[in-house]
């Protein structure tokens, strides 16, 4: 296998690093609804912990896809 | 190619000249970061203008987002924090604002598209760079040395204090890589799907009938991603701007 197939294989492979992020921001989101319904009137408090909880989650997904773009076009083919 | 979907991104110098030998052209990015600096300070000038008791309409905005700044930093980093960044963090982000909005007009006055600046990674990194260097500026010149007090939380048992500053240390350097990385790809990913699925519209409508037909659901899709990508322009100039008080805050008060 060549240099740049590997490259390209990579990438792919890095962009299942968003899988985790991807159900990161879903639980964060999910569990911010769950307290949001059983007390309404305190939801609003917590919208820039919402926001801050997640993106830093969100971060780690940006990480891997910063691998894969490094592999497609940094890395020299 | 007409439906390119890179093309949006290409800088075109406007107006070319160079300093020292560096390329320092007005190029079509340069003009909507004017436009958009420009635009917002008219507006905060002419909305303020009456100054009045009871606010018009355009006050209203002016003020809304004002207090709404004000509210975001006061609660990241207290008194304090508004009292030395609110200018700098509201500057911040009216400026990611107003870039990301006007980025999302489609064309205007025979312009093909107008440029968004921050879809190019060294807009942000520039800004994720200066929110960096101040907090580490104003971090060492209000604490000192109990700066570092940042990457030791007080209260944590001494056999995995090593452990835990090594982690502070990884997450301290790589923040600026994540919040310029954040506010680019975000920006850049949304604007390539904008113009992938326009570029569906012609593609199928070329095909007769049947093909107009089915064209009207990437159409409907591009409007719907649209009003998609229209939450996400203030949802990313939100999130920096409460990224950079939360930073800010570190540097006010590393002791955790």
């Amino acid at each position: 296998m060549d240099a740049t197939a590997a490259a390209y294989i990579g990438a792919g492979l890095a962009c299942l690093g968003m899988l985790g992020a991807a159900i990161g921001v879903g639980i964060i989101f999910g569990n911010f609804l769950n307290g949001a319904m059983r007390n309404p009137s305190a939801a609003p408090g917590q919208f820039g912990n919402l926001i801050f909880g997640f993106a830093v989650t969100e971060a780690l997904g940006i990480f891997s896809l910063l691998i894969a773009i490094l592999l497609l076009f940094v890395v020299p083919k | 190619m007409a439906n390119d979907p890179i093309h949006q991104f290409h800088i075109e110098p406007m107006l070319e000249f160079s300093v020292a030998g560096y390329d320092a052209s007005f190029t079509n990015a340069s003009l909507a970061m004017v436009g958009g600096a420009v635009l917002a300070a008219l507006f905060f000038n002419w909305a303020m203008k009456p100054a009045a008791m009871v606010p018009g309409r355009a006050q209203v905005v002016a003020e809304g987002a004002y207090g709404f700044i004000h509210g975001m930093l006061k609660d990241a980093a207290g008194t304090e924090g508004v009292k030395k960044f609110l200018p700098f963090v509201f500057t911040l982000f009216l400026f990611i604002f107003m870039s990301n909005m006007l980025g999302m007009f489609p064309g205007v006055f025979g312009i093909h598209h107008i440029f968004t600046p921050t879809s190019q990674i060294v807009v942000t990194a520039a800004l994720a760079l200066l929110v960096f260097f101040t907090v580490i500026i104003v971090g060492f010149a209000k604490n000192g040395l109990k700066f570092f007090k940042l990457f030791a939380p007080s209260g944590v048992p001494i056999y995995i204090l090593w452990f835990v500053i090594i982690i502070e240390v990884i997450s301290f350097f790589s923040r600026p890589l994540s919040h310029a990385v954040r506010l680019w790809a975000n920006i850049l990913a949304g604007h390539i799907l904008l113009k992938v699925f326009a570029g569906f519209v012609p593609a199928l409508a070329g095909l007769g009938l049947v093909g107009i037909l089915g064209a009207s659901l990437p159409l409907a899709m591009t409007v719907a991603l649209y009003g998609l990508e229209f939450l996400v322009a203030f949802l990313q100039a939100y999130v920096f701007a409460i990224l950079t008080c939360i930073y800010l805050n570190d540097a006010l008060h590393p002791g955790h």
